[in-house]
């Protein structure tokens, strides 16, 4: 089997020009996906018999939540191709997932603060998803710390690869002994509030919105993606035949 | 490759012995640590409150907290003085495992900061109000946090060797990875003056040791080869 496809979509102008093409595709699916999701788990859905109306910030709030793990995932998997097959444009795209990512932390934090407002009373409980949620909010930090604290870029993209390896690593260690820690502190209704079995009629929408929110990743993704090529490929010779 | 090389073990030894040397011979800086983990145990009683009994709630949290970031703040210079003057290049360069050697420099760390810190804790403990009867756990589950902490902490610190202003980075990187020892080694202090067994997070914590003991050389000698060679 040949490999060419491959070292060409690693080739910065071929990448640059892929991303160009596919990422409006990905910008209007998730913004046709959103659109619906939206109107169907706001209008449509039925109300929630205990909490009302204040269960559909589940929409944000669950898809984020869901984004927040997959960017880490996807950002610790480039980070490590990177790293075996020394390939720049895998670290430049862990670099491109890390913003967004760490922003669907930040929003499941918000939604889930806003949500146990009206729920539980607070504005904070050390519940155990928001506990996770918050210290995964940390590793991002982290990893956006060491990459900005290096002035060699190629440094900075190999450090923070070993630094997200370390963190994938971590999270199921982190997010079990956060679970393990709050049973033994929280009473059971809590945990049988956080998992409600969920009717069919308000899952579809959030199957949607999941979907949409998907996209919506790549999409970011890939003009991050462009944009991080623009900057580390400034000087190259394609770039300015292309200008 | 020659086939004088030094036995892994012995080169390892010999890294080993050269950290305790240097460090007997400046042992005020290995004191520091020491000092600090009983000033931060100090403030929480001012802060708080001087009721043993309330203090008891909170203690074994207290002494964890405290371990942790005393232990931190002396892992930030660990590969520093090496990285500049070369030391590190040529262990790269000796064809020995560089794990191993690593792996022997931070035990010879956990050794001269880990190991008093877990000494000192009953003191410490007693001062935060706990019974005589946690004094083991305590001490057990600081022994394998504090290990787990090293080589976690050696990662980091291998990886902000050549960065300005790295303490803090550091703390910033290691502390959350460390959570589960924190929660792992409070709780089975906690549950051990509820009479409960502690051997559920005890076990844990050995779990986790072993696996930053298996692992924790790679990530470390991956960084420090990042480090040195640009």
């Amino acid at each position: 089997m040949s490999w060419t496809w491959f070292h060409k979509l690693a080739s910065p102008p071929h990448a640059y020009r892929i991303l160009g093409t596919i990422a409006p595709w990905f910008g209007w699916a998730s913004l046709a996906l959103i659109l619906l999701a939206t109107w169907w788990g706001l209008v449509k859905a039925p109300a929630d018999y205990q909490q009302g109306d204040g269960f559909r910030i589940l929409y944000v709030h669950a898809p984020s939540a869901w984004m927040s793990m997959f960017a880490y995932v996807v950002m610790a998997v480039a980070a490590g191709v990177g790293l075996v097959w020394r390939i720049k444009l895998a670290h430049a795209a862990a670099a491109a997932c890390a913003p967004i990512g760490a922003s669907f932390t930040f929003l499941a934090l918000a939604t889930g603060s806003i949500w146990g407002k009206p729920m539980w009373g607070t504005w904070w409980v050390w519940d155990a998803r928001l506990t996770s949620e918050l210290l995964l909010l940390f590793l991002y930090l982290g990893y956006m710390a060491l990459r900005a604290s290096f002035d060699d870029p190629q440094r900075a993209d190999r450090a923070s690869a070993v630094l997200a390896l370390v963190g994938v690593i971590n999270v199921p260690i982190i997010h079990y002994s956060v679970n393990w820690w709050s049973t033994l502190h929280q009473p059971a209704s809590v945990t049988k509030f956080d998992k409600p079995s969920i009717d069919l009629a308000m899952l579809i929408p959030l199957f949607i919105m999941i979907a949409g929110f998907q996209l919506y990743f790549g999409w970011a993704v890939s003009r991050r993606l462009r944009g991080e090529i623009l900057r580390r490929e400034r000087n190259a010779n394609w770039l300015k035949e292309a200008a | 490759m020659t086939a004088a090389r030094t036995p892994t073990l012995a080169a390892a030894k010999l890294v080993f012995q050269r950290d305790m040397t240097l460090a007997w011979r400046r042992w005020d800086e290995v004191a520091q640590p020491l000092i600090f983990y009983v000033v931060v145990t100090t403030m929480f009683p001012l802060a708080t409150t001087p009721d043993l009994s309330a203090l008891r709630e909170i203690g074994g949290g207290v002494v964890w907290v405290a371990a942790l970031l005393a232990s931190l703040l002396a892992l930030e210079a660990l590969f520093r003085a090496d990285v500049e003057d070369g030391t590190t290049e040529q262990w790269v360069l000796s064809g020995q495992p560089l794990g191993y050697l690593l792996l022997a420099k931070v035990a010879a760390h956990w050794v001269l900061t880990g190991l008093p810190l877990v000494i000192m804790s009953p003191i410490v403990g007693t001062g935060l109000g706990l019974p005589t009867s946690a004094w083991g756990v305590l001490m057990s589950s600081l022994l394998l946090g504090t290990g787990t902490l090293s080589i976690l902490g050696g990662i980091g610190a291998a990886l902000t060797v050549g960065v300005r202003r790295g303490s803090v980075l550091l703390s910033l990187l290691v502390l959350p990875l460390a959570m589960p020892l924190l929660i792992f080694g409070s709780r089975a202090v906690a549950m051990q003056m509820d009479g409960d067994s502690p051997a559920g997070p005890l076990q844990l914590l050995a779990a986790i040791f072993f696996m930053a003991l298996s692992l924790g050389p790679i990530a470390m000698s991956a960084a420090i080869r990042i480090s040195v060679e640009n």
